[in-house]
């Protein structure tokens, strides 16, 4: 009696265990199908030709994705000048003021700001830029993007600056340097693979956003690199083009799949790096 | 450190590209219709080898063109749809339709074998009102003799953005069937009975493209180019006439308004197809406004004469009906009457 | 790092202190230095610099909603018709379109997130294929919406239109199924990664205690470690939940963008977003415009309520 019951649950135990694994190994399938579903369409597109020209008008065979390329480098640039200064800033406050009802007023402002869906900040980037000025910009683009960066530098650096032990603060304050060159010149430089580290997890988050986008850099088929503008942009590019009925499109997109998802992995991974070396997950 | 000065350096480098685009060569931005999206950005990229001058224009639906001139946050728009009495108040000053080409909408379709058949108006309307749900029912077959029809269910694929192309078709369907005027209507948006939405032209194209047994409008071009077929439509004058630029031109030859603000559809020419429409450009007709610079505006004329006129040998190998001759005429006379501070552009 | 402030710590003559200190008084009235009380008053303006972000998105998104909120009431809420053409905006098509596919998408994606907190937080805590595991749902979660669609428009259309065509259904492909696929994939790893962290958490010695009782691994899931991690668990959910319910390119491309009541599985639908996404460039008329912004206000009310709620789930349970 015993023998079959304790059979069983040895049974049952097994079983447990596979469909665990088994489960587990479906589930990053996806990663492998994606990974080969765009290499495999997207490296025929990649060639000197594609990265450096501009896109032909349509059914023309022989176009690029160079201004989506450099589009979205400005957009970058431009968000990072928006949220980096910033974020680093609150990053520092939360960091030192640990305790206290704004403090943690503060910290929910930038939990709850991670959460907000990409879209709303698009309509918010309209509303705030593009409706006033008039047109469709690269500004209205950065600004959208720069919001979407602003929560994850505030929360790489406080949980980076958290991590340095207070006797490094205590220790340069002992000495006679004053408060803020001790934060500025002593603990933060401490905390910077930390705080690159998040930043190279923002632009990670970032780079590959469509939906803010769609009505504030609009698009561009030119290589408009201006601030006041609209401006191209490697995951518009990758949505105009991959829902349309041209092969020739479809090449761009997924050329430009490609380049996009290799350059956010690319992102993700070496912040990994830095995160084992801080040990801490952001 | 080094590091973060060459990042620095680059970044501000980018950035002063960026800024000094402002002062550099006129771009002028426009957007709507994909319905003339392959001639345009022929056109365009013609245009900026020839002169320089370069146009950014983003094909995002007729009722994208009309509300981002609206909202004044685009220089021109283009839309196969006459802006609508609300739209003309909101936008608070006149807006010249200056027509480039003339286009057909095709009933396009994905049946094994891509056969060409024949739908009779009240037939196109059931369909896309969700009455005929077969490909095979007694209607479609019995008009169809001779031909392979499977027994599919119809998908019927529309427009999930505001389209001109969509007002055109509606526009049709509501002069042939009074159940479609009705329940429907004419617009840019509507409520479709049944059916997918695509987004643009391009995408109504890729999923009938995609779908076994779907059918939906797109302009000719859009089927030609992905090889796909369309019916031939009985018009008006009972006759069946295959989409083409000769049938469009047949039914863009009807006295045409000053302001061309005028539908082809259900036309009265015997050959004429009939679910044609011209596609403009909107502009306003006072163009200072805002801080337009005349430079500027000089550029947005000098383009659409352009268009109107040595741009018009594009459109036949694109298939689409160039102007007729009463037709630039009537362009030729909105351009002329595009004022800057009240004094005409071109002279 | 005590090199910056190296200067400092050199043994100084009093002419060199002297010197230093003049400099130094310079400086400050020139106000090239900051004194603590700026320093400490920029840092605070940082601070509140979140806090009034967040107010003025709400305020905008309020303010800009205003002319719907007036007009339509709670019609919008319950109204079925979304017909930009006669000005009913009916939002309950995209209300239900967003819950169906979420929910959905959570039922299937929990089904694997679970197993895989179990095996990363239990079964192979550390280890080579641990690390492997969790690198990859990581990246998962790094791919770009855009791509995701993408892929799902190459990937699970086919499948699906060859399902329905087998089931005798329209063979659309798009629809509610495919998007709410699609995001379950993508939101498995938020409650995959929370998940395994309040797993790796449970104290070893329940675990320990069980075993040394004869308990199976299995059993010590069943009856110590899910107990004990359940309201993580949830938390995890909530959390992937509220990024399911903001999603929006992927699910554009997937859902087939019909505006009415979707009536199964294999219906096309729209949720909240992706209709922004398609008619915001072109919505002409203050109350269309209006009505758009105001489902973009209920979407920030939804997804922050229900983050919050998790946040305080996590908070309650102080597991992390």
């Amino acid at each position: 009696m015993k023998d079959s019951a304790l059979r069983r649950r040895i049974f049952a135990d097994r079983a447990f265990q596979v469909v665990v694994v088994f489960l587990s190994f479906c589930s990053i399938l996806p990663m492998f199908f994606i990974l080969f579903f765009i290499s495999k369409n997207g490296i025929t597109s990649i060639n000197w030709n594609f990265l450096t020209k501009l896109p032909a008008p349509v059914g023309e065979t022989g176009g690029g994705i160079s201004n989506a390329i450099l589009g979205s480098a400005l957009l970058i640039v431009l968000a990072s000048i928006i949220a980096v200064p910033l974020g680093i800033l609150t990053g520092i406050y939360l960091s030192e003021y640990r305790k206290g009802k704004f403090a943690y007023l503060s910290r929910l402002s930038v939990e709850i700001l991670m959460g907000i869906p990409s879209i709303v900040i698009g309509i918010i980037a309209y509303v705030w830029v593009v409706k006033p000025f008039g047109s469709f910009s690269a500004v209205s683009g950065g600004v959208a993007l720069g919001i979407m960066m602003l929560p994850v530098i505030v929360m790489s650096t406080e949980e980076t600056l958290k991590l340095i032990p207070d006797t490094l603060k205590e220790a340069s304050l002992a000495l006679g340097v004053s408060y803020p060159r001790t934060i500025l010149k002593v603990i933060l430089p401490a905390g910077l693979s930390g705080i690159v580290t998040g930043m190279l997890l923002a632009v990670a988050r970032i780079a590959g956003e469509t939906a803010p986008l769609l009505f504030t850099a609009f698009g561009s088929p030119f290589m408009a690199l201006s601030l006041f503008k609209p401006v191209s942009a490697l995951p518009l590019t990758v949505f105009n083009y991959a829902t349309s009925p041209y092969p020739e499109w479809h090449a761009l997109a997924w050329g430009a799949s490609f380049v996009l998802l290799v350059f956010v992995l690319a992102l993700n991974l070496l912040a990994k790096v830095g995160m084992r070396k801080w040990k801490v997950q952001f | 450190m080094k590091r973060t000065t060459i990042c620095l350096v680059a970044a501000l480098t980018l950035l002063a590209i960026a800024s000094s685009g402002m002062a550099k060569e006129q771009e002028l931005i426009g957007a709507g219709a994909t319905f003339p999206y392959p001639l345009y950005s022929k056109m365009f990229d013609v245009y900026s080898k020839e002169y320089g001058t370069k146009v950014n224009y983003q094909a995002i639906g007729s009722g994208g063109g009309i509300r981002q001139l609206i909202n004044k946050t685009v220089d021109f728009g283009g839309s196969d749809a006459v802006m609508s009495e609300e739209d003309l108040k909101a936008a608070q000053a006149p807006v010249l339709h200056i027509p480039t080409v003339a286009g057909a909408v095709v009933v396009t379709y994905n049946i094994s074998g891509n056969p060409s058949i024949k739908l009779a108006p009240d037939i196109v309307a059931d369909i896309f009102l969700g009455k005929i749900k077969k490909w095979s029912d007694p209607r479609i077959v019995s008009a169809n003799a001779g031909v392979k029809i499977p027994d599919m269910a119809i998908t019927v694929v529309h427009r999930s953005d505001g389209s001109g192309t969509t007002n055109i078709f509606a526009d049709y369907l509501s002069k042939v069937s009074n159940e479609w005027k009705e329940k429907v209507g004419t617009g840019t948006s509507l409520n479709w009975p049944v059916g997918l939405g695509g987004k643009g032209n391009p995408g109504v194209a890729g999923l009938v493209q995609q779908t076994p047994g779907s059918i939906g409008y797109v302009e000719l071009i859009y089927a030609l180019q992905n090889k796909m077929a369309f019916a031939d439509i009985k018009n008006k004058k009972g006759n069946w006439v295959k989409p083409s630029i000769a049938s469009t031109s047949k039914a863009a030859n009807i006295t045409l308004p000053d302001n061309m603000m005028v539908s082809l559809t259900d036309t009265d020419a015997a050959d004429g197809y009939p679910v044609a429409g011209f596609t403009w450009i909107l502009m306003y007709k006072e163009q200072q406004y805002g801080d337009r610079a005349q430079d500027k505006v000089d550029e947005l004329v000098k383009l659409v004469w352009w268009m109107t006129h040595q741009g018009q040998k594009y459109a036949e190998p694109m298939e689409y009906a160039p102007l007729s001759k009463a037709a630039a005429d009537k362009a030729e006379r909105l351009i002329k009457a595009v004022t800057y501070g009240g004094k005409p552009v071109m002279k | 790092m005590l090199e910056s402030t190296g200067q400092m710590i050199q043994p100084m003559n009093r002419a060199d202190q002297e010197t230093q200190a003049q400099a130094a008084r310079l400086r400050y009235r020139a106000g090239l230095t900051l004194s603590e009380p700026a320093f400490r008053k920029i840092l605070y303006l940082a601070g509140v610099s979140v806090l009034v972000l967040l107010i003025a998105i709400f305020l905008s998104l309020l303010f800009a909603s205003l002319p719907s909120i007036k007009k339509l009431g709670i019609r919008f809420l319950i109204g079925r018709t979304w017909d930009p053409v006669t000005s009913q905006f009916g939002a309950l098509p995209f209300l239900v379109g967003t819950l169906v596919t979420s929910f959905l998408a959570l039922l299937i994606s929990t089904f694997f997130s679970i197993p895989i907190s179990i095996f990363l937080g239990y079964y192979y805590r550390e280890g080579k294929a641990s690390s492997f595991v969790k690198t990859v749902i990581e990246l998962l979660a790094g791919v770009p919406s855009v791509i995701y669609g993408f892929w799902g428009l190459f990937f699970f259309i086919p499948i699906i239109r060859f399902i329905e065509v087998e089931l005798g259904a329209a063979p659309y492909g798009v629809g509610i199924l495919a998007s709410s696929l699609i995001l379950a994939v993508m939101i498995i790893p938020y409650s995959a990664s929370l998940g395994r962290e309040v797993i790796n958490l449970v104290p070893t010695d329940l675990k320990e205690a069980a075993l040394s009782l004869g308990a199976t691994r299995f059993e010590v899931v069943r009856k110590v470690i899910l107990p004990y991690a359940r309201s993580g668990i949830f938390a995890g959910v909530l959390l992937s939940l509220g990024r399911a319910l903001g999603e929006t390119m992927a699910v554009t491309m997937l859902i087939g963008n019909s505006n009415f009541l979707p009536t199964s599985i294999f219906s096309p639908a729209n949720t909240m977003a992706s209709v922004i996404a398609n008619e915001f460039t072109e919505a002409t008329g203050a109350v269309y415009l209006s009505s758009l912004v105001e489902l973009a206000l209920l979407l920030f009310v939804v997804t922050t309520v229900i983050n919050v709620i998790g946040k305080v789930v996590i908070i309650k349970t102080s597991v992390t």
